[in-house]
């Protein structure tokens, strides 16, 4: 299985909920290609909902990360909301969990985005 | 014990995972421990076909896995130029934390108890990796 993303607004924040693997290959493209794609449409307050996500490999890790570095690029913020302990224990594992503002209240993701 | 000739492609990521996962789960290895060892698995097989093998449909990636009384031990060859396991930079260095990549074997050396590699003749890496009962079961209870 792979990943599927729907996308939706709430207030000036795009959420993105995931759902399946982020792994290297279709996962970590189709990850890419939507945090491109609201980028270059002006979304630049954006959530990454991983509610659904049951795994992440390197390969998805390096996408997360790159995704966060290319909304920050771009002046925006990329926050990630409900981590499963697989996924949260990753991120601290690699020390990402410093890096990345996560949160496990959708609300309090929202308002942190201003 | 497990022993299979993939191909150098994704998909025999996916396979040789699962492969993997079935066998440690079959050997009494618990559920949590069975993730670590299919991911280990997964990032040795990634590294091994992109990396080593470079996707080329000529060369393959052999994998086998085996139980003793002490664990599992994993070996997983390419047929690459080979690398220094030695000389991947450290993906907890402060600039090392925002690249994209460099995570792989990072991860395999967390999940598993040991992890060496050896050059293969004429070409190739091996690496081995042993997840340990005995670990297993403090890690489960810690």
């Amino acid at each position: 299985m792979s990943i599927k993303t729907s996308s939706r607004q709430v207030g000036e924040a795009t959420i993105v909920d995931l759902s399946g693997r982020i792994t290297l290959g279709e996962g970590s493209s189709t990850l890419r290609e939507t945090v491109r794609d609201l980028v270059s449409k002006g979304q630049k307050k954006i959530i990454l909902n991983l509610e659904d996500v049951s795994y992440i490999d390197s390969s998805g890790i390096g996408e997360l990360v790159s995704s966060f570095t290319t909304v920050s690029n771009q002046g925006g913020k990329l926050k990630l909301l409900h981590l499963q302990k697989k996924v949260h224990d990753l991120l601290q594992i690699t020390k990402l969990y410093t890096v990345f503002d996560v949160y496990t209240d959708e609300a309090a993701a929202v308002k942190s985005l201003g | 014990m497990l022993e299979v000739q993939l191909e150098s492609t994704l998909e025999s990521v996916d396979a040789g995972e699962e492969m993997v996962q079935g066998f440690a789960a079959q050997h009494g290895f618990p559920d949590e421990a069975v993730h670590q060892i299919g991911m280990a698995v997964r990032e040795s097989l990634v590294n091994a076909v992109v990396h080593g093998n470079c996707f080329n449909a000529n060369k393959k990636v052999s994998l086998n896995a085996a139980v003793s009384s002490d664990g599992l031990t994993i070996r997983i060859q390419d047929q690459g130029v080979g690398f220094d396991l030695d000389g991947v930079p450290n993906p907890l260095a402060e600039e090392n934390l925002l690249r994209k990549t460099g995570r792989g074997l990072f991860l395999v050396r967390a999940f598993m108890d040991k992890l060496y590699s050896r050059r293969l003749s004429p070409h190739g890496t091996e690496l081995v990796m042993v997840k340990n009962y005995a670990s297993t079961a403090i890690k489960e209870e810690g």
